[in-house]
């Protein structure tokens, strides 16, 4: 594009972004130009993953994807998991774990749980700590989001 | 400043002609951190390299036993079968790249546009003698990698080409990736290094990484080693091993700093030199 003025499909909705530097992250756009404040915004080089989006099925670290260039791809972020007051297995696996203390990283983790379990039905605690090493928890509550992964692994096995 | 999302190798050069000096992204895990922290600002054009077609896959080719790799693979990409056998250390040095998340985006070209000594990608292209296919609007040219890599992310593209494709000659051998960092995951290397063993030739090659100015081989450390190694049997003395570390870590030149020392770099890599060859010749992977 040209000039200042893009559009993102974000959540299946169209958003036209304008005044933005093009430069900008996704996450930047989507916080500050979008107002979707689920994605967090920590280290800004792709080492925290509390910015985890799904871009055309992919999860990234939506500081490391410019925005611009994310036109006419579907990205779904934190608040198109669920809608509000019905919250997905994993969230609701993270709150029954007790896997959430402060919060920040929650939403990323939530998003790179949902891809790990499209991927891999029933991980192993070895797995799900080698799919999750992009997603760091400074209150170091892993051990809670591990159990929180095996119960949603276990519920949907279930119901298969 | 203006951003381009080019779907096609021939849009892609034609923008470049147009804009020499555009700036040129791949999946943007290196690009962007630099970006986002103010030390590079794009200020005439972008061309983002993701959405272009024909970067985007990669074929055998048998007869002239090659795997050619579009620049815009992802590491994840090249994690996946049937790609992982054909090329296992790539799969190997891939897997220990990031996180999921910089997999997904973080290309082979990207790792060679870059052209850190650390790049996880660069070891198993030097080992194995990739050649590097550079595109612009006046024609095609290839590079061996290790002309490819000229310095501390410099590389010999020219103003208007960009990187196509990665011709990775096939070996009949055993072929690792080893790496020191200071986790398992998410971890730039202190030290790294690609051995390669061509059963047909009958030779020993190894690249280092993050142990100079940028990925170097090792010629007499190979020439010792492929000497050394009993090819009838696919074995190696512990004392030819042990004089191969040596000769590994007297060809590194590393540098002391805020990741580690030159002291520890230059013991790893002769360390990861050996762990490589002992993995080679006592798993009877030779034949």
């Amino acid at each position: 594009m040209s000039n200042e003025v893009f559009t993102l499909r974000v959540n299946g909705i169209d958003h036209d972004v304008a005044d933005s530097w093009l430069g900008e992250s996704l996450l930047d756009v989507l916080r500050d130009r979008i107002g979707l404040m689920g994605s967090k915004g920590a280290c800004t080089q792709g080492e925290c993953g509390s910015c985890s989006v799904m871009v055309e099925g992919s999860l990234v670290c939506s500081c490391l994807v410019m925005g611009a260039t994310a036109v006419d791809q579907e990205i779904v972020t934190i608040e198109g998991i669920a809608p509000v007051g019905a919250p997905s297995d994993v969230q609701q696996a993270f709150v029954d774990a007790g896997a959430v203390q402060c919060g920040f990283c929650t939403p990323g983790l939530v998003m790179a749980v949902h891809d790990l379990l499209e991927r891999t039905g029933s991980p192993t605690d070895t797995e799900i700590r080698e799919e999750l090493a992009g997603n760091v928890c400074r209150c170091t509550g892993y051990g809670r989001i591990i159990d929180a992964v095996q119960q949603v692994a276990v519920r949907r096995g279930g119901s298969a | 400043m203006t951003v381009a999302v080019p779907n096609t190798l021939t849009d892609a050069v034609q923008l470049l002609e147009e804009h020499p000096s555009a700036f040129l992204l791949g999946g943007g895990t290196d690009a962007m951190v630099e970006i986002n922290d103010g030390h590079r600002r794009p200020d005439e054009m972008v061309i983002a390299l993701n959405r272009v077609a024909d970067l985007r896959s990669w074929r055998h080719d048998p007869t002239a036993g090659t795997v050619t790799i579009g620049a815009g693979v992802t590491y994840t990409e090249l994690m996946e079968e049937p790609l992982a056998s054909l090329l296992p250390a790539l799969a190997e040095a891939s897997r220990t790249v990031g996180s999921p998340q910089i997999r997904n985006a973080g290309t082979l070209g990207g790792n060679l546009g870059t052209c850190s000594p650390a790049g996880d990608g660069l070891p198993v292209l030097a080992a194995l003698d990739a050649e590097v296919l550079l595109v612009s609007s006046h024609g095609r040219r290839t590079v061996p990698v290790q002309d490819f890599m000229v310095g501390v992310k410099r590389t010999s593209i020219e103003p208007g080409e960009l990187i196509a494709e990665i011709i990775v000659p096939l070996r009949t051998g055993w072929q690792g990736y080893a790496k020191v960092g200071v986790r398992n995951a998410m971890v730039i290397a202190v030290a790294s290094a690609c051995l390669a063993v061509d059963t047909d030739a009958r030779r020993i090659a190894i690249a280092l990484g993050s142990v100079g100015p940028t990925v170097m081989r090792c010629p007499d450390a190979e020439d010792h080693l492929s000497n050394a190694v009993d090819w009838s049997s696919g074995t190696v003395s512990d004392d030819a091993l042990g004089e191969f570390a040596r000769l590994v870590s007297a060809a590194s030149t590393p540098i002391t700093d805020h990741r580690s020392t030159a002291d520890y770099r230059r013991h790893a890599v002769g360390v990861l030199g050996r762990r490589l060859a002992r993995r080679a010749f006592t798993q009877g992977a030779t034949t």
